[in-house]
């Protein structure tokens, strides 16, 4: 039973940050039917930014939370520049192309940010401090390590923050008249750039609050690693069903259940199998996903 | 009020316009008639920034806005109901409202409009949790006029308002729109294939064939001319 608890919390754990990864997928997809194939990398980048960022404060004399948060804070903000610039270089001179053109313009950013930073940082994996903080109530709990729950709740704040910005805000309702009509919302005098604008924004600072966390959970990051969560969050917004916000979330908990389960019983080896076979299966018997609506395209 | 001078405007390389003049003068009701295809739609398009024209200009109260983006020409207060209502499906009727007054910062004025349209279609107040997917044709177009309205138009361009109606709803439809020209003395430029009727309530009219203007007149003269009664009016 124990071992099940540890697996169950692992699971959720990974889950959480596929689901904040898969957050910025969907919401993308959502607004402009566009799979934004470099978020992974801003994810990345969250990461080596807090990487730096602690190394530089805590020679400042920075430590404990206050060093998670100021690291933490700074990897949004770069992490939030790059996605907006992203979009503003590499997907909006696109806009009025045929559809596969910024899919590969998505590509090629994706690949050449790796390289950036493959080049400006190094190759080799490079230690990450853990920079979240034991929590003493957890001390005698064994299937649960004190960085797994802060992940659970921060991915549980920031998501019932999205849902309630979403809902209930006016930019909030612009993104979902966006979503549904462009031309109409823009004729109601949405200025849409704005809009494209804060979904990167939001979506890559979710993913630079995972890169951060799990970053400090794992102890390690290197250029690699987005490309590789980056596939995996992908995954996990088609399982749940592209464009759905729950969707996301429920495709990153399931995803990571799925390995964590699989690496438990079966074989670490068979991680990756158990996650695309899950994919391919779901894909066979609900094509638009767990929670996606099946809509007939118009040919 | 307006006035458009000469506008052509492209669909890649179809011209759908071909150098079409208009003006709207304030507060009066110009009815523009066509048939399918003749570029109604797009003159709309054009004048709301959508498919900016690749000549000619375009001028509110004097001053050009033919190279404005669609929110700024919205923020000016010209605003159109397109044709086919286009509701966001999956925004409440009250969020679908919401919308119209997507730029409006006076909030005590906005829920009296809001108040106002209920007023006016009491069918909406029922409805206002309902999603906009799930209101029937009438419905929707009712919401797509009040959505419209919540934006405290100078000028309301609407596009087939009539379109898919049943005969009993186009005339509330109609009615709600003179309302609107005379209680707020809203300008209107109304595109309309129930031509008829649409130059009934118009003062002027124009008749746009084949991305040009074909004729125009004051709205009585074209309802007794020939050609018009025999292409527009079922010839009677």
């Amino acid at each position: 039973m124990e071992y099940f608890l540890e697996l169950f919390f692992g699971g959720l754990t990974r889950g959480s940050i596929y689901a904040l990864i898969a957050i910025g997928y969907t919401m993308v997809y959502g607004i402009i039917q566009l799979i934004n194939f470099a978020h992974g990398e801003i994810y990345m980048i969250g990461a080596f930014t807090a990487l730096i960022a602690a190394s530089a404060l805590s020679i400042e004399g920075f430590g404990g939370w206050s060093l998670l948060v100021l690291a933490g804070f700074i990897a949004i903000v770069y992490s939030a520049a790059y996605g907006f610039t992203l979009e503003k270089i590499a997907y909006k001179p696109l806009r009025k192309a045929s559809r596969l053109s910024p899919l590969i313009s998505a590509i090629g950013m994706s690949i050449f940010l790796q390289n950036y930073v493959l080049l400006a940082q190094t190759s080799d994996f490079l230690p990450f401090p853990p920079l979240i903080e034991e929590f003493s109530f957890l001390e005698q709990v064994t299937v649960m390590r004190s960085s797994e729950l802060l992940i659970l709740s921060v991915t549980a704040v920031s998501t019932a923050l999205l849902t309630l910005f979403i809902k209930f805000t006016r930019m909030g309702k612009a993104m979902r008249a966006v979503a549904q009509d462009k031309t109409m919302a823009m004729l109601l005098g949405v200025n849409v750039d704005r809009v494209i604008s804060v979904t990167f924004i939001i979506g890559s600072t979710l993913a630079a609050i995972g890169g951060v966390l799990i970053s400090s959970h794992i102890g390690q990051i290197n250029f690699y690693i987005g490309f590789i969560a980056g596939i995996k969050a992908f995954t996990a917004a088609v399982l749940g069903g592209i464009g759905s916000l729950p969707g996301a979330v429920l495709g990153g908990m399931v995803l990571g259940w799925t390995e964590s389960f699989a690496t438990g019983y079966v074989s670490s080896d068979y991680e990756d199998v158990f996650a695309f076979g899950l994919l391919v299966f779901i894909l066979i018997f609900r094509p638009a996903g767990i929670l996606g609506k099946s809509t007939a395209e118009k040919i | 009020m307006l006035e458009v001078r000469d506008i052509r405007t492209f669909y890649g390389a179809i011209q759908a316009l071909k150098g079409v003049s208009i003006w709207v003068t304030e507060g009066e009701i110009v009815a523009l008639i066509g048939a399918n295809g003749a570029g109604k739609s797009t003159l709309l398009m054009t004048i709301c920034g959508v498919v900016p024209p690749r000549s000619g200009e375009i001028l509110f109260m004097g001053n050009p806005i033919q190279n404005l983006s669609p929110d700024r020409i919205f923020s000016l207060g010209i605003v159109q109901v397109p044709e086919g209502r286009r509701i966001f499906p999956l925004l409440t009727v009250q969020e679908n409202l919401d919308m119209g007054a997507y730029l409006r910062n006076d909030k005590g004025a906005v829920r009296s409009d809001m108040e106002y349209v209920f007023s006016i279609f009491p069918r909406l107040a029922e409805r206002r949790r309902q999603l906009g997917g799930t209101l029937s044709g009438g419905e929707q177009q009712m919401l797509a006029l009040s959505r419209g309205l919540m934006a405290r138009p100078r000028m309301l361009l609407l596009d087939e308002p009539s379109l898919g109606l049943a005969p009993v709803l186009v005339a509330t439809i109609f009615d709600t729109i003179r309302h609107i020209n005379r209680d707020n003395s809203t300008t209107l430029l109304l595109v309309e294939q129930k031509a008829a009727m649409a130059l009934h309530i118009a003062g002027r009219g124009y008749v746009l064939e084949n991305g040009t203007i074909k004729l125009q007149d004051i709205a009585d003269q074209l309802l007794c001319n020939k050609e018009v009664k025999s292409a527009y009016l079922g010839g009677s």
